[in-house]
């Protein structure tokens, strides 16, 4: 409960001044949405056990899934364009990154609509898709050091990993690896979302758990699909902004050219999809009737 | 006599109330049922995807490998439906939960595998059941008697297996409540361990999955021993009938440790 009140302080705090006009004052709005990030990223952190068990987790799934991939990747050494090593630095980066664009188990935006909690949040002076995103990129920080990191440090101890050639992948990683959680958290909402409507969450969730796994490359990289089904996925769905943009900008899978479009093209969803969650809100609130309010 | 039937009138009663309250909302139940196969058509897809890509996997071949598969599928999938619901302890065990199963009159174990029985989890299993069937007709199998034996003995063995590895990861929230996803890794992580060769892993982490916690012998051994091939990594034929008794010492293993848990409980105090 600790969180909820330094949350409560510091966002009441500045909240409270910039009453609803907070668009008009942009250094204020940084200000606000800094301290939720930073609330977000503190609230996590006192999941360190859990945080641990979910390392282990990955860590095991690491070897199962590499494993598997040499073995596909074979005595020919190659698979789907990428060489072991590129293989090995996809299933352990992107099993930290599973837990920083978090695909599965955040239910927290449908659990409050359908409690009536959500009220609270209406009646706050910051636009709730900005504040969830606020609370979700600290989280994602959090998870970036306690999730990310030891996969990473584990991966090389026991397999020869690919480390990047050229020096433009590093910021290119890091600035899609932003946008893929951004991504993540704008379809996230928008699957919360169908509560204002459904209240009975569990079909969307089933569907997009279903989805978002297999299609964001987590199972096995999507570029042992056909081109034709590729093309379809990467411009017709969001889910291979997910994991599978960032980690191919990683391994370098593609020239310099295409690396970038990859990101661009990630860019492109999470404006669109945040605009979704927008306009979804805005809708959502207009009917929505809070159970004993 | 009495009372045993007595006993087994209120697990009768729970299991009904499940039954009822989960088929009460229908469309949801429904995409249950499809959400659930799909987890499962899932699996079975990324394996095909795979040989899409390569011709053999740790020196198998698809066919060969999705006898493995289907038999993993299959009794994961039973005895998920039956057990895998033994997730949610840590739960219980945080909320205080456990305190009201302990009181009443039943066994602790029962009651919680029929108070949250999964229905919706038959579709995966009856999936599973036809990649089983469908991958022992296309395998080329030379039928004998005692092939036939194995093909039903081992995925009732694989179930006790898969159940007991549910129960006994389970109990670690007994001793450590946030434990979170930690089973998960030696539950799901088995499953996707047993569903390929033991060839295809290699070291201390197929040391430790494949003989240490003996996933070896839920479906690649038994598969070896219909196929008729020798085990590449020299144990003898023999080893694909073991299943029922690893399974067996994997039940002894997980009663032990569901004891030894229970006994170890305290309560929250809520």
């Amino acid at each position: 409960m600790a969180w909820l009140r330094m949350e409560g302080s510091e966002v009441g705090s500045v909240a409270a001044t910039v009453a609803s006009h907070t668009d008009s004052n942009v250094i204020l709005w940084f200000r606000t949405f800094n301290a939720i990030c930073r609330s977000g990223f503190r609230r996590h952190a006192t999941y360190r056990q859990a945080a641990l068990a979910g390392v282990v987790t990955n860590t095991v799934f690491g070897f199962l899934r590499c494993y598997v991939l040499l073995a596909v990747a074979g005595a020919a050494g190659t698979a789907g364009g990428y060489d072991r090593a590129q293989l090995v630095t996809f299933v352990w980066v992107g099993q930290g990154l599973l837990a920083v664009v978090l695909l599965w188990g955040w239910t927290d935006l449908a659990d409050r609509i359908r409690t009536g909690d959500i009220a609270g949040d209406l009646l706050r002076p910051v636009h709730p898709v900005t504040s969830y995103l606020a609370t979700d990129l600290g989280r994602a920080g959090y998870a970036v050091l306690a999730r990310m990191l030891p996969p990473i440090l584990v991966g090389p101890l026991f397999f020869d990993v690919h480390l990047p050639a050229r020096w433009p992948t590093v910021p290119l990683f890091v600035g899609s690896v932003v946008l893929a959680v951004v991504l993540c958290f704008a379809c996230r909402f928008l699957v919360n979302a169908t509560a204002y409507w459904l209240q009975d969450v569990r079909g969307p969730m089933v569907l997009w758990t279903l989805g978002s796994g297999v299609l964001a490359g987590l199972y096995f990289p999507l570029r042992f699909l056909p081109e034709e089904i590729q093309r379809v996925l990467w411009f017709g769905t969001p889910f291979p902004s997910l994991l599978q943009t960032p980690l191919d900008v990683l391994v370098e899978r593609d020239p310099p050219a295409t690396q970038a479009g990859l990101v661009a093209l990630q860019a492109g969803w999470v404006v669109l999809l945040l605009a979704g969650c927008r306009l979804v809100q805005r809708r959502a609130e207009r009917r929505l009737v809070v159970q004993g309010g | 006599m009495a009372e045993a039937g007595g006993t087994l009138a209120a697990y009768r009663a729970l299991l009904g109330a499940q039954a009822r309250a989960q088929t009460a909302y229908r469309t949801s139940f429904v995409i249950d049922l499809l959400g659930n196969v799909g987890a499962t058509v899932f699996d079975v897809v990324t394996v095909l995807v795979l040989y899409g890509v390569t011709r053999e996997l740790g020196g198998f071949t698809l066919r060969e490998t999705l006898v493995m598969v289907g038999l993993t599928a299959f009794a994961f999938a039973v005895a998920d439906l039956l057990v895998g619901n033994i997730e949610r302890l840590p739960r219980y065990v945080r909320t205080g939960l456990f305190d009201a199963v302990l009181l009443r009159p039943l066994g602790a174990l029962p009651q919680l595998l029929l108070m949250d029985l999964p229905l919706r989890k038959v579709s995966r299993g009856l999936f599973g059941l036809a990649v089983w069937v469908t991958a022992l007709a296309g395998a080329g199998i030379e039928w004998t008697p005692s092939r036939v034996a194995l093909a039903v003995v081992a995925p009732l063995a694989a179930v006790v297996f898969f159940g007991s590895v549910f129960v006994a990861t389970a109990t670690v929230s007994f001793f450590w409540v946030e434990s979170g996803e930690l089973a998960n890794s030696v539950t799901y992580g088995g499953r996707d361990f047993a569903s390929y060769p033991v060839t295809v892993f290699a070291g201390w982490f197929r040391a430790a999955f494949a003989y240490g916690l003996g996933f070896a012998f839920v479906s690649y051994q038994p598969a070896l021993a219909l196929l008729g091939r020798a085990d590449p990594l020299g144990l003898p034929a023999w080893a694909g009938w073991a299943a029922p008794g690893v399974a067996l010492v994997a039940l002894a293993g997980a009663s032990l440790t569901w004891r030894v848990g229970v006994r170890h409980y305290r309560s929250t105090g809520s």
